[in-house]
């Protein structure tokens, strides 16, 4: 893991100091509300619904045993005992008061943490593949180039006023599992026929009311060659960029408005002026940065694991490590996914005692890692087979060893009306609700591989449009309305959802979704054919009826 | 208007107005005819933020100011019009106009702004002290700067190799 040295230390602190005097200066009048709005954004705090809201950077999703401990400290000592973990890899407290803000940043910043840029019109936090480090099919480890770019935004004189917030998300492996294709920027380290690594670069990517799959602007950037190609893009879109109009303000409206082709040239063009020199990073530092994922020092273990096999005689364990669990390069380990989505529970959503069981577990058993997935789970990501017994144990204990990782009860959900002031519906109540309906996790297994997504509102934070399932809330004339959508996904394949049919009340979404459910079991062609590979060979007609009230068609199993 | 460098509040010797003024400030679309008025005042010239620097292209080595508008604080552009035209070589003074903030000025005078113009109203609102310490609250960048900061990358290496 990457530890800050004397610089970024002293950057975090001053920031804290900064935001300090930033709150006394709005108290004393020198700010004005609007000013001060955006600036404490920058700072991660936003006033919500009920309260503020603190974001927490967790950058690339990575963190270990002591900063997750932190993380319970905080939740115990300025918010409700719980934190939420989120779609970005983050985590944010519901309820700090304003006057505790800087104290929990200092204690953030006491274990290499802050809130820089978790929200503002500037360039956000950098994710990854959570599986970082562990896929055998990774061609590098994406954490370093990640954490380049982290350093290199943070407090960017040149982009830190953008026309909206900017996304960029970096993926190591052939297969994608960070969503690249869904962000502002989207980087793939390739390789090519010499075997030098360098980024297949996607701009242009997003959701939000106007989703959008990110176009190929570099198909090979050489490494070294990375930050100021991003500046001529960022450059190109601070300039350019609409202001008039903040939901045409993203990077992916310029693109579309100006043509892929019209928009790369502006970029190259701009690329080529750039004083390269003075923005590149030299290689000794990008091998600096890089030193600090280093994996960890694996025991020489057989593939296959005697205690893991006799564990595996207990049904539950059995169903635990059939989703849960996911092949480590190294023989003998494995990644271990804690699935933040108990049957009827909040997603996301982690209590003060279980972040410190999981910062224990992470110390004792998978080398003081702990990683945050954008589907808002927790993983371990470096656990020997020999060891899976026991960590199992303590998480059946701490009510963390849901069965469900990929299944139809993990689901995605933004906060909802429940607690966001742009919602316009709520969605963890719809979650909780279509959580109990498959609670039964033999029905669950049987359905296989499938992705609800809940957002509460057109802004899209619960990625609906890249659901297997897509479910998005509304107001219709002062009643919660919610709009299905099929056949998204997030990753390789990646593609947007297409709406079912008109609108339903909250209450019929639960039967609804079971019987689109009904409706796949009885259409695949065998268990091996997945809900999305379902519905992109039949479309959506088959599905319509299910949006109609009725009773549910059960599948002949 | 009251003008700011890092230093603090200084006399402006420029004026859009006052022909006795040392130096003029001409909107972007009278430049040329200022520029050819044969007068050997000192000329500036107000630049929109929505105008490519490229246009000011070939009058780079004439103008002795150039003032780039921030018509909202949340408005960036102009960082990276300040920036391009020093890339191009752009080496008088430039001046940052508008609705800019003291949470700003690092990021200005970073990206090669020199000093900035405010209005009676921001300068009754955000006192000069405020500008003075916003250049000193960070001690490090991580990019390099225009007014000579050198990155943390680079600072580091350098740190190695005196190792």
């Amino acid at each position: 893991m990457y530890r800050y040295d004397e610089f970024d230390e002293r950057l975090v602190r001053e920031r804290i100091a900064q935001f300090r005097e930033m709150v006394r200066r709005r108290i004393d009048g020198s700010l004005t509300e609007e000013e001060f709005t955006l600036l404490r954004q920058m700072n991660g705090l936003y006033l919500q619904l009920h309260a503020y809201m603190l974001r927490v950077a967790i950058p690339y999703g990575t963190l270990s045993g002591r900063q997750m401990r932190q993380l319970a400290l905080i939740a115990d000592r300025y918010d409700r005992g719980y934190g939420h973990f989120t779609t970005r890899q983050n985590i944010q407290y519901n309820w700090p008061r304003l006057r505790d803000v800087p104290d929990m940043l200092e204690l953030l910043a006491d274990v290499e943490m802050q809130c820089i840029q978790t929200s503002g019109n500037c360039i956000r936090n950098v994710t990854a593949d959570h599986f970082a480090g562990v896929a055998a099919d990774e061609i590098e480890d994406p954490r370093p180039t990640a954490e380049l770019i982290r350093q290199w935004s943070t407090l960017h004189p040149e982009f830190s006023f953008l026309p909206r917030k900017f996304k960029i998300a970096v993926t190591g492996s052939a297969v994608d599992r960070a969503a690249v294709a869904v962000h502002d920027i989207g980087l793939r380290i390739v390789a090519d026929a010499k075997g030098r690594i360098g980024y297949r670069v996607t701009v242009g990517g997003g959701l939000g009311r106007t989703p959008m799959i990110g176009k190929p602007v570099r198909e090979f950037l050489p490494r070294e060659e990375l930050l100021p190609y991003l500046e001529a893009i960022l450059r190109v879109y601070n300039l350019e960029g609409r202001r008039d109009n903040k939901y045409k303000a993203r990077v992916k409206i310029l693109v579309h408005e100006l043509g892929t082709e019209a928009f790369v040239a502006r970029v190259e063009e701009e690329y080529a002026r750039i004083d390269r020199g003075a923005v590149e990073v030299d290689a000794a530092e990008v091998a600096r940065i890089a030193a600090y994922f280093a994996p960890p020092a694996f025991e020489a273990l057989p593939a296959r694991s005697e205690a893991f096999e006799k564990a595996a005689r207990d049904p539950d364990f059995a169903r635990f490590a059939r989703t849960n669990l996911f092949p480590h390069k190294a023989p003998g380990y494995t990644a271990l996914t804690v699935s933040l989505k108990p049957i009827g529970a909040p997603p996301g959503d982690a209590t003060s005692d279980q972040m410190r069981v999981l910062a224990d577990l992470a110390e004792r058993f998978s080398a003081d890692e702990l990683r945050v997935t954008h589907v808002q789970n927790i993983v371990l990501p470096h656990v020997r087979l020999d060891d899976v017994p026991e960590v199992w144990a303590a998480l059946v204990e701490a009510g963390l060893a849901t069965a469900n990782s990929g299944l139809v009860t993990d689901i995605i959900s933004c906060p909802g009306m429940d607690y966001c002031k742009l919602a316009t519906a709520r969605s963890i109540p719809i979650a909780q609700e279509i959580s109990r309906r498959f609670a039964d996790p033999e029905r669950e297994r049987a359905i296989g591989p499938l992705g609800i997504k809940i957002s509460g509102c057109i802004n899209a934070c619960g990625h609906h449009h890249v659901g297997a399932i897509g479910i998005l809330g509304l107001d219709k004339a002062g009643v919660e309305n919610y709009q299905i959508t099929l056949g998204g996904e997030p990753g390789d394949l990646a593609s947007l959802g297409e709406r079912l049919g008109p609108g339903i009340d909250a209450d019929e979404v639960p039967a609804a979704i079971e019987r689109i459910v009904d409706v796949y079991l009885a259409l695949r062609t065998d268990e091996a054919e997945t809900f999305i590979d379902t519905v992109r060979r039949v479309g959506l007609d088959p599905f319509k009826p299910a949006l109609q009230p009725q009773e549910p068609v059960r599948a002949a199993a | 208007m009251p003008l700011l460098d890092r230093e603090g509040l200084q006399a402006d010797p420029f004026d859009r107005a006052d022909p006795s003024a040392e130096g003029v400030i001409v909107p972007f679309d009278g430049l040329e005819e200022a520029l050819e008025s044969g007068s050997n005042r000192p000329v500036g010239v107000d630049l929109p933020n929505h105008v490519h620097p490229s246009r000011l292209a070939s009058h780079l080595d004439r103008l002795a100011l150039v003032a780039i508008d921030f018509p909202k604080f949340s408005d960036g552009r102009g960082f990276s019009l300040a920036r391009m035209l020093r890339e191009q070589g752009y080496r008088g003074r430039l001046r940052a106009t508008g609705r800019i903030l003291p949470d700003q000025f690092a990021f200005a005078l970073h990206s090669g702004f020199d000093e900035v113009e405010i209005s009676d109203e921001q300068a009754a609102r955000l006192p000069v002290g405020q500008w003075q310490l916003a250049p000193h609250q960070f001690s490090d960048n991580y990019v390099d700067t225009r007014d000579g900061r050198v990155s943390v990358f680079k600072r580091r290496r350098a740190a190695r190799e005196a190792a």
